[in-house]
């Protein structure tokens, strides 16, 4: 809607804006300013930052602590811990692996559980409508900015795990598990592509807290919920006895990424996951919608 | 229902709005009729229903029945096109407390998808001198004082051009100074042709800006019209301080007066009556000629005697008579029943009045 309805607002054309025409034609009325406003609030605002930071620390620490200590006996602790000391590019993979449960969804739940709710906790989001945003509009920005953090999130654990990987360790080439070697390089898009495949599986969650957002006044609330729901879906992942609905959890396909280090990558898991997720979008996109649309502001 | 220009005339126009939470109805069917280019007063006691008919207005809440026209567009049908027309401050100001002021401006300029980014920087800054918070522009709000949150939300209402303003209790936590200002800031406003909206429960404020104004008590409107209208509805008491108190209550029973006769200090009686009405009374809730300039209501009353006694009773008639019959007038006074008469006299007297 933001788009069409950017394409109907240039069409019309404020008398103001058409009066001047000195100023660049991107001088314009446009939903594209209020997304950059947002996401540069979001991305400015210490609180991301330092979500940003503490996923950034987990390779740092995992990097650290394997460095520090004298041998890493093979097969225990998260996967390729033991061939860190071999070649530092698998700092970022193990780091990925680890931060999948728990720490991923703890920061997708704190900035999606946010997105109206902290507008209504501030008391901003009648302002917004007021301006006015526009309801839909606003939801949609909101939803693209959480997706935003959805693809930074990754890609901090991945890059701060590159970079202190190669820091503290030998690089080399890497044997994949299909048993082909491939160079630093390619290595690396590998690991970036397990950093875009963690940001598909999270734009399901990212959904859910967007809908729970707007069922309350109170973010904290919004940002527990969907935390607890991330790990609730996991949980039943777990039990055999719910076998027919793993498949439609939100978090079924979460560690489906080992296909991304096989050669001849095999999309299958990818592909099935952004289905998943594409659905959990669907569903939780329109509650949302039909919530807000018709929500009275009071906050 | 008056036939003349109803609606093009009107900037805010409410139809038997209402709206109920749960078993309490917050509004009950309410018609305000806010004429263009007016400084219209919102009164009400808290709790009368005065934010939740605004936030029926800006298309916030919905109402649960009746209707609402901004600008003679209906809301919230119209609301995208209405809305940028309409600056807000609503229960009070709301800013991101890690945003500098300015920063706040933009974020919420950059929300209308109206507004002409081009001209932003220059119009939060215009808006921001207006306000005078120049000095503060880069400070965040976290460090702001109410005042200056106050502030920081009118400039918000101000960032575009307006046809209407709806002001929730402008002057919350301002000092007198800043009172003033806002004052001030409103009458240039209305002079530059926008119709100003302020609600209030400051009786002083509203009389000293407002053109027009309505009350509000426990989500009924009680009372609407023009400033001088809404004043006079009270009944004027006349005050007359004299030695001879009996030759003076003899000739006010003549005018048909009930006067009461006090002695609060020294020899000299004081005379309190009621005035007898003099001119048309605005009629309770609803008074469908907002321009006040057709004088429908006129000396209607219950037939022509009424004008005539009133005109009988004009205050210097009663000085002559009193002077003619030999009273020693030493003081003589007419007062007008004041708006916070009015106010009280409509919505009740102590804390227990709307609930």
């Amino acid at each position: 809607m933001s788009l069409s309805d950017e394409v109907s607002a240039r069409g019309s054309g404020t008398a103001a804006s058409s009066g001047r025409e000195g100023s660049a034609p991107r001088q314009r009325p446009s939903s594209w300013w209020f997304l950059g406003s947002e996401l540069k609030q979001l991305f400015r605002r210490r609180r991301t930052q330092a979500l940003l930071l503490a996923l950034a620390a987990i390779p740092v620490m995992i990097a650290v602590v394997v460095r520090v200590s004298t041998a890493v006996p093979p097969g225990r602790g998260p996967a390729f811990l033991d061939r860190i000391t071999q070649n530092g590019l698998f700092v970022g993979v193990t780091a990925l692996i680890v931060a999948v449960p728990l720490f991923l969804p703890l920061t997708i739940g704190v900035v999606a559980g946010d997105t109206i709710a902290g507008e209504a906790g501030h008391g901003t989001l009648r302002y917004l409508l007021a301006a006015p945003a526009g309801r839909v509009r606003l939801l949609l920005v909101k939803y693209v900015g959480a997706v935003a953090f959805c693809v930074a999130a990754p890609l901090a654990v991945a890059l701060a795990g590159a970079g202190i990987g190669a820091a503290l360790f030998p690089v080399g080439p890497v044997t994949l598990l299909s048993g082909d070697v491939v160079e630093p390089g390619e290595a690396l898009s590998r690991m970036l592509l397990i950093a875009a495949y963690q940001t598909v599986s999270l734009l399901g969650l990212s959904a859910i807290g967007l809908f729970l957002s707007t069922l309350t006044d109170v973010p904290v609330g919004a940002m527990a919920a969907t935390i607890v729901l991330s790990v609730a879906s996991q949980v039943l992942d777990q039990l055999p006895q719910l076998e027919w609905l793993h498949p439609w959890l939100f978090s079924h396909y979460w560690f489906g990424f080992a296909d991304l280090l096989r050669q001849p990558i095999g999309w299958e898991s990818f592909s099935s996951n952004a289905l998943l997720q594409a659905g959990y979008i669907a569903v939780f996109g329109a509650l949302a919608y039909g919530r807000f649309v018709s929500k009275d502001v009071l906050s | 229902m008056t036939s003349a220009g109803r609606g093009a005339g009107l900037a805010i126009e409410t139809t038997g709005l209402s709206k109920r939470f749960g078993h309490q109805l917050a509004v009950n069917s309410i018609d305000l009729a806010v004429p263009r280019g007016s400084v219209f007063g919102f009164l009400g006691p808290n709790g009368s229903g005065k934010t939740t008919t605004i936030r029926m207005m800006l298309g916030l809440a919905a109402a649960t029945a009746g209707s609402v026209r901004l600008l003679g567009q209906d809301m919230p049908g119209k609301l995208d096109e209405v809305l940028p027309q309409v600056g807000a401050l609503v229960e009070g100001p709301a800013f991101y407390p890690f945003l500098s002021g300015a920063a706040n401006l933009h974020r919420f300029d950059a929300a209308n998808r109206h507004a002409v980014p081009g001209t932003r920087r220059a119009r939060v800054a215009e808006a921001l001198e207006r306000v005078g918070l120049s000095h503060a522009a880069r400070k965040k709000v976290r460090a702001y004082s109410l005042g200056m949150k106050q502030r920081l939300g009118i400039a918000n209402a101000l960032l575009s051009r307006r046809e209407l303003l709806i002001l929730d209790e402008p002057t919350n936590g301002l000092d007198p100074q800043g009172t003033r200002e806002v004052r001030s800031l409103v009458r240039s406003l209305a002079a530059d042709g926008a119709t100003v909206f302020v609600s209030s429960h400051l009786l002083a404020e509203v009389e000293q800006i407002c053109t027009h104004a309505a009350i509000m008590s426990a989500g009924r409107l009680v009372a609407q019209g023009p400033l001088a209208e809404l004043r006079q509805a009270g009944t004027a008491q006349l005050r007359l301080i004299t030695p001879d108190a009996g030759a003076a209550s003899g000739v006010l029973v003549r005018f048909g007066m009930t006067p009461v006769v006090g002695h609060p200090n020294g020899a000299d009686a004081v005379i309190t009556s009621a005035l007898p009405v003099s001119s048309g009374t605005l009629s309770p809730s609803g008074s469908r000629n907002p321009g006040g300039d057709t004088g429908t209501g006129g000396p209607g009353g219950p037939g022509g005697r009424d004008a005539a006694v009133a005109l009988e009773a004009a205050p210097e008639a009663i000085v002559a008579a009193l002077v003619a019959d030999g009273v020693r007038v030493r003081g003589f006074a007419v007062e007008r029943g004041s708006l916070e008469d009015r106010f009280v006299a409509l919505t009740g007297e102590g804390f227990d009045v709307a609930q």
